[in-house]
């Protein structure tokens, strides 16, 4: 009966058993007197977030041993970049992470904007805008990562109110963008196009039910005994720990260390919102749920801070050498120029017609140098060094992926547990496979 | 194509590629509306001299005092866009690195980021490993940079001081080729463990099938024609 659940062949490296299904115990006893097992999990696995690839050494079911394998979502997306020209950029990057691609997007064109050195005229409404939609995507972010570990840990209720609320949030994306992801809504010099009055009504009412909706999570999972079992004391790492493996973000804060570059080193105006870096000491799973909980709080209260103080105005640069030409509008065919400006460029201004085709095809030119440009994902530090050689294409952009670097800390959280806590460990690092491939 | 003009100091900032010659590949007055010849200039840095400006200073006096080879393994400080590189000999980077870290006025204590830059056309050293350092407890930072050639594309690991450049190194060697040594498992990591070349090097294509559409045929995006 065994064979069937668990196939084995021969090879040089021993007995090789494809496991479908069934009773682990069968496969334990088929192995016979093997004491250590290598278990390949992944790339395809429910709770690997994606195409993530463990090896692990067992002995029992104790994890001796763990290597992370990536790339399986590795596109290339840098290269590419280097064969369009600076703003079609945009396009590329807010593919990476898919889960916050406004922040892909903002780091982007704040590294643009730099190397211009046009940071200054950055339009107060942009930036009031980028911070509002930047906080709306760490909220429908964290709220993935709420869903689909709740998942992993057997709260599947969790996964269906985490997913609704995103669902809502990724709604106002669509309201304001046009698109639910990937909306390259953040331009170099401003925005694509201005927010709507209908998105603020929605926002409004996000956050009306939204502070009681995150209460109804603490409620649901924080007193489950099961919840509490699988993520206290799991997956521990202190602070000396992250800073050596080089990870922020949440799980820095969930150690005891309150850096957010929000605060540190702000940017779009961030030291001028009223808010707090919640962090935990305790350097466990638990300990950066409770974190990511408390940032989705702040991140509404910012969100309302910023609604506040939206005022009328111009939301690209005034220097039409660079700023986008098009006036967008939401059509029947999706986002796309608005019918006014097709009408003046064809029909009455032939310097606008000219202007706008040289500046869409060719692009504008960025004076040459490097910049590095961090900020504050809903997964870490999120930095884009952008190398310019004077020409209308970026000549190298490299980004630090949160989920690339804080990955690494996937052997120090599972060496030594229980199979089942690589589980917790993975997922409360909450990487996403398109940022950390690229 | 057009053959590269090296501009500047060598292997300092990136070859003036084609960009600025005109549209479509045409030479001359090809381009009348005036737009391509509209370029924002700006002098591009290529060895800041003192005074740095505020905090750059301290960073730098603190690394003359910490680190005795400061002489002969700074080849070059650039000061440009409010951001501060050191220019660094490419066997003493794991050197500064270690006084980085551990001066108690420098303080370096993360290492955001290790990636590399092809300056193909720059000079012999085409290929440069750039370092980003973060100091939490100054909050500042400060970019390392290391020129190294195609030919002999050597300099130390620096794991044993951040760990956390592990990764970083292994996509850098991946993308690049820039061997890291000393590096405890210097594996492709992105690409394929049997893949050949370095992508990300300029001299690498960016591949790409022709796509139909509508009866035409669309060449790859490294082949259609394009501004230059």
């Amino acid at each position: 009966m065994t064979t069937d659940y668990a196939a084995s062949r021969e090879t040089t490296e021993g007995r090789v058993f494809t496991v479908t299904g069934g009773d682990w115990d069968s496969v334990v006893n088929e192995a016979g007197s093997e004491e250590r097992i290598v278990v390949n999990m992944g790339p395809q696995h429910p709770s690997t977030h994606g195409v993530l690839r463990l090896v692990l050494e067992l002995e029992g079911e104790t994890v001796i041993e763990a290597r992370t394998v990536i790339g399986y979502l590795h596109t290339g997306i840098e290269k590419n970049l280097e064969f369009r020209n600076w703003t079609q950029g945009t396009t590329f990057v807010t593919r990476m992470d898919y889960l916050a691609p406004i922040f892909n997007e903002a780091g982007y064109c704040m590294a643009v904007e730099k190397l211009l050195g046009i940071e200054d005229q950055i339009t107060d409404r942009a930036n009031t805008i980028r911070v509002l939609m930047m906080e709306l995507n760490r909220i429908s972010s964290h709220l993935v990562w709420l869903a689909t570990t709740g998942m992993e840990l057997g709260a599947l209720s969790m996964m269906i109110y985490g997913f609704r609320e995103r669902e809502y949030v990724l709604d106002i994306f669509e309201m304001v963008t046009g698109l639910r992801m990937n909306m390259a809504y953040v331009r170099p010099g401003g925005l694509a196009q201005d927010l709507p009055d209908e998105a603020v009504v929605k926002i409004r009412e996000l956050l009306g039910w939204m502070p009681d909706r995150i209460d109804m999570y603490e409620d649901l999972l924080s007193g489950n005994t099961i919840w509490r079992e699988r993520t206290q004391g799991v997956a521990v790492l202190d602070v000396t720990g992250c800073l050596a493996l080089g990870i922020t973000g949440p799980v820095l804060r969930s150690a005891g260390l309150g850096w957010d570059l929000r605060k540190q080193q702000p940017y779009c105006g961030y030291e001028t919102y009223d808010f707090e870096v919640p962090t935990e000491s305790t350097g466990d799973a638990w300990g950066r749920y409770k974190v990511r909980l408390n940032e989705m709080r702040q991140s509404l209260r910012i969100v309302e801070q910023a609604l506040d103080r939206l005022e009328p105005g111009p939301i690209m640069i005034a220097d039409k050498k660079i700023s986008w030409p098009a006036q967008l509008a939401v059509g029947g065919d999706g986002l796309g120029n608005s019918l006014e400006h097709v009408a003046k460029i064809m029909g009455q201004s032939m310097e606008a017609l000219i202007h706008h085709f040289k500046l869409v095809t060719e692009g504008f030119r960025v004076p040459a140098g490097q910049v590095y440009v961090p900020i504050e994902a809903p997964r870490g530090e999120l930095g884009v060094h952008a190398v310019s050689d004077g020409g209308t294409r970026p000549f190298r952009v490299h980004y630090r992926e949160p989920s690339f670097v804080n990955l690494q800390a996937i052997p120090a959280m599972a060496e030594g547990g229980l199979l089942a806590d690589v589980i917790v460990g993975g997922a409360s690092l909450d990487p996403v496979m398109g940022g950390c491939d690229r | 194509m057009t053959e590269v003009e090296p501009v500047g100091a060598a292997a300092q900032t990136p070859p003036s590629g084609a960009a600025g010659r005109g549209m479509f590949g045409v030479q001359g007055t090809g381009d009348t509306s005036g737009f391509g010849g509209l370029r924002r200039r700006r002098a591009v840095e290529l060895d800041s001299p003192r005074p740095f400006g505020g905090e750059f200073d301290e960073v730098v006096d603190a690394l003359e005092e910490a680190y005795p080879g400061f002489d002969d393994a700074i080849e070059r400080i650039v000061v440009d866009r409010g951001e501060l590189t050191l220019h660094i000999l490419p066997e003493r980077i794991a050197e500064v690195c270690q006084a980085m870290r551990d001066d108690p006025a420098l303080r370096f204590e993360l290492c955001s980021s290790v990636s590399g830059v092809d300056y193909l056309g720059s000079d012999g050293r085409r290929l440069h490993a750039v370092y980003h350092l973060t100091s939490m407890t100054f909050r500042r930072r400060i970019r390392l940079e290391c020129a190294v050639t195609a030919e002999d594309p050597h300099l130390p690991s620096v794991t044993q001081i951040y760990p956390t450049a592990d990764w970083q190194e292994r996509e850098t060697y991946d993308m690049f080729g820039i061997v890291f040594d000393g590096h405890p498992n210097l594996t492709r990591i992105l690409m394929p463990d049997d893949w050949e070349g370095f992508p990300q090097r300029k001299d690498y294509p960016l591949g790409g099938v022709p796509v139909e559409y509508k009866g035409a045929e669309i060449p790859p995006p490294d082949q259609r024609r394009s501004y230059q």
